[in-house]
């Protein structure tokens, strides 16, 4: 069995920080010199994943450190090594906006945090224990881009937990981070119903895939132990939300109902598979149990989770061909302020800032966008696309089948807007001090 | 600013009990109205649903390789009648003719799906069920096809043929809904047995 060199990976690849905020800052080098010179700062602050679980209980802050393909080049990548590099990642999320279902309101041209911008270059991701500590290292960080000439803050986002804080969750109050891809090597058994660990060289380079093959870009000095991540930066419409349970459901019991069908879960966590017909939020709560169901078997024509379903679409378990060649790792926070439960939508931005992580965006990421949430025909739905990330311009519909009859709402509203995204290369400890020392 | 567009995909338009007939540009995209897979631009959707016409150019000597590979796929097909589910084919033609002594492999495939969206599915089932001699068998052919599913779609592409026109009788019927109504069929005439 693999073995991970854990002590050269960046902690946000295999481990999860207990963050209570933090923020992102989106950068942009106006020389290579003022880049790496930055770089060699900041690198020492970054934990490998080693690092981070030898010292989490001390720790009150995490950092990493990613570049888009620009930044690769402006911090002086030659171009024979960037040429290795896959073409999704060179050509960058906004060339791609088509195809991933950013279009409309989605689209790039919309995003105002200027990760569309050809001058982004790097962000810098903060997780925080507290406010107190992300305060201190807001203000560390702005004094060490005072002292690099030539690096430039682009934008930043902070992010914030939203209460109630027992648990993590979205801001349409969906209990989040209960499935995720077990990695082999990396340490910790998976959850019952996560399947298999997956090999490591799905999600990180340098280590065989699935199929055995090993992918990596060259130099292997900058790019083993590395990943791609898709950064995207989602709107939550809550207002638009709670309105649209209320139009379809007549009690809270019937609402809730309504939100569990199109996520697959109830806003508890509780898989509808395991409660088809009524919230369990022990079930929910319970680890060893709310992940643990498959659909061939279990729900084979989506009585209990509808086929478009969020989860459902995002991974298709047992009804889906190729899975172990199509799992993703999410990390990220919610950002914005709770909107309180009956308080009027008041068009302040929040949402999920994520990032989803993988071997190859192409056929991880990219092809969760392009056919999970936005093939109109996915499942032979016909007219459907995934009700929270797919692209959703108010003309498609959503179908709970129900015995006798389905049920088939029609004019589905957008309940996220995509506001900012970018394709990002996040080098291994080593090869953030190759980059550094490049000339 | 782009929109996602598909040409064809508005319920009205597809209406199966209105035999349709649809005209390509040279090229097989409908300029203005391309949408856009992951690997390049895709094929436009017809009344005879998605296609491809492969045709390409065979190592001299190979032909019974393409005989045997059709033993291998009646077989593999016999024993997991859903191995190529995936696909979601209607109908796969394929077949040997010879243009000057050189003899050329025509792949004619009829499915539900754009094939850009399902390449790396495609690629494993044919890595995976041993069905995979006969492709490098074509001139041209990458290597490294198995592991690299962009120079797969890459040969794909630039050996496919677009049409010029398609027809439907039942235009726009998924393979899926015909084995439903099939089914449908089946059951009535049951409960129909049933009843006498
Ligand atoms: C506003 C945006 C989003 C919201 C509110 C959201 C919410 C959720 C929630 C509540 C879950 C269930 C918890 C869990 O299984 O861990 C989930 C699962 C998941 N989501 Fe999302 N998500 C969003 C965006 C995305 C995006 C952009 C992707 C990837 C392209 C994605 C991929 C997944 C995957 C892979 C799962 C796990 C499914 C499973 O294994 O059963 N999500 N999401």
């Amino acid at each position: 069995m693999t073995t991970l060199e854990s002590d050269d990976i960046q902690h946000i690849l295999l481990t999860r920080a207990p963050a209570m905020t933090g923020r992102y800052e989106f950068l942009s080098f106006k020389s290579a010199a003022g880049g790496r010179a930055w770089l060699s700062a900041i690198m020492e602050k970054v934990h490998s994943a080693k690092a981070m679980r030898e010292s989490v209980a001390q720790d009150k802050r995490w950092v990493t450190v990613a570049f888009t393909f620009n930044g690769l080049r402006a911090l002086g990548v030659d171009d024979a090594s960037l040429a290795t590099f896959p073409e999704e990642f060179r050509q960058g999320m906004v060339a791609r906006a088509e195809m991933l279902g950013d279009t409309g309101a989605n689209h790039p041209s919309h995003w105002t945090d200027k990760t569309s911008s050809p001058d982004l270059h790097a962000i810098v991701i903060l997780f925080a224990r507290d406010a107190a500590e992300r305060d201190r290292c807001v203000s560390e960080h702005a004094k060490l881009i005072a002292n690099c000439q030539d690096v430039e803050v682009l934008s930043t986002l902070d992010l914030e937990a939203t209460p109630p804080f027992e648990y993590a969750h979205d801001h349409f109050g969906y209990r989040d981070r209960l499935s995720q891809p077990a990695i082999e090597g990396a340490g910790d058994a998976p959850t019952p119903g996560s399947g298999a660990p997956l090999k490591a060289g799905e999600f990180i380079l340098g280590y065989p895939d699935e199929n055995g093959h090993i992918t990596l870009p060259q130099p292997e000095s900058l790019t083993r132990n590395g990943s791609f991540m898709a950064y995207r930066r989602m709107d939550e419409h809550v207002g638009r939300f709670r309105d649209f349970l209320r139009e379809h459901g007549k009690t809270p019991e019937e609402q809730e109902l309504v939100a569990a069908k199109l996520m697959g879960r109830w806003r508890s966590g509780a898989p509808l598979v395991l409660a088809p017909e009524k919230d369990d939020p022990a079930l929910g709560a319970d680890p060893q149990r709310n992940n643990d169901f498959n659909y061939k078997q279990q729900d084979p024509q989506g009585y209990a989770v509808p086929l478009g379903s969020h989860i459902r679409r995002m991974n298709p378990r047992d009804t889906g061909a190729n899975m172990s060649r199509r799992r993703m790792i999410r990390r990220g926070a919610t950002y914005g302020p709770a909107l309180p439960e009956g308080a009027a939508e008041d068009g302040v931005e929040r949402g999920i800032a994520a990032f989803v992580i993988c071997a190859s965006l192409v056929r991880q990421f990219e092809f969760a966008q392009n056919v999970w949430a936005n093939d109109k025909n996915f499942h032979e739905l016909g007219n459907e696309r995934d009700p929270i990330i797919g692209n959703q311009d108010g003309t498609l519909e959503y179908k709970i089948p129900k015995r006798p009859i389905r049920k088939k709402i029609t004019g589905l509203p957008a309940f996220t807007t995509v506001r900012g995204g970018a394709y990002f290369f996040l080098p291994g400890l080593k090869a953030l001090r190759h980059l550094a020392s490049l000339s | 600013m782009k929109e996602r567009n598909s040409m064809t995909t508005s319920p009205e338009q597809k209406d199966w009990t209105k035999p349709a007939a649809l005209a390509i540009p040279e090229g097989g995209y409908f300029k203005d109205k391309v949408e856009q897979g992951r690997y390049g631009p895709v094929f436009p959707q017809t009344p005879a649903c998605y296609g491809f016409s492969i045709m390409a150019k065979i190592k001299p000597g190979t032909k019974q390789n393409f005989y045997a590979y059709a033993q291998n796929i009646e077989k593999a097909v016999g024993a997991t009648p859903d191995c190529l589910a995936v696909l979601k084919l209607h109908y796969l033609r394929w077949l040997l003719f010879d243009i000057k002594g050189d003899t050329y492999f025509m792949y004619q495939g009829i499915f539900d799906t754009d094939f850009d969206k399902y390449t790396e599915d495609a690629v494993a089932i044919f890595a995976s069920t041993g069905l995979n001699t006969v492709f490098e068998n074509l001139e041209g052919f990458p290597v490294d096809w198995k592991t690299n599913a962009a120079a797969f779609i890459k040969f794909v592409r630039e050996h496919q043929c677009p049409s010029f026109l398609e027809y439907g009788e039942y235009p726009y019927v998924s393979a899926d809904e015909i084995k439903k109504a099939l089914k449908l069929k089946a059951a009535f005439s049951t409960a129909l047995d049933q009843m006498q």
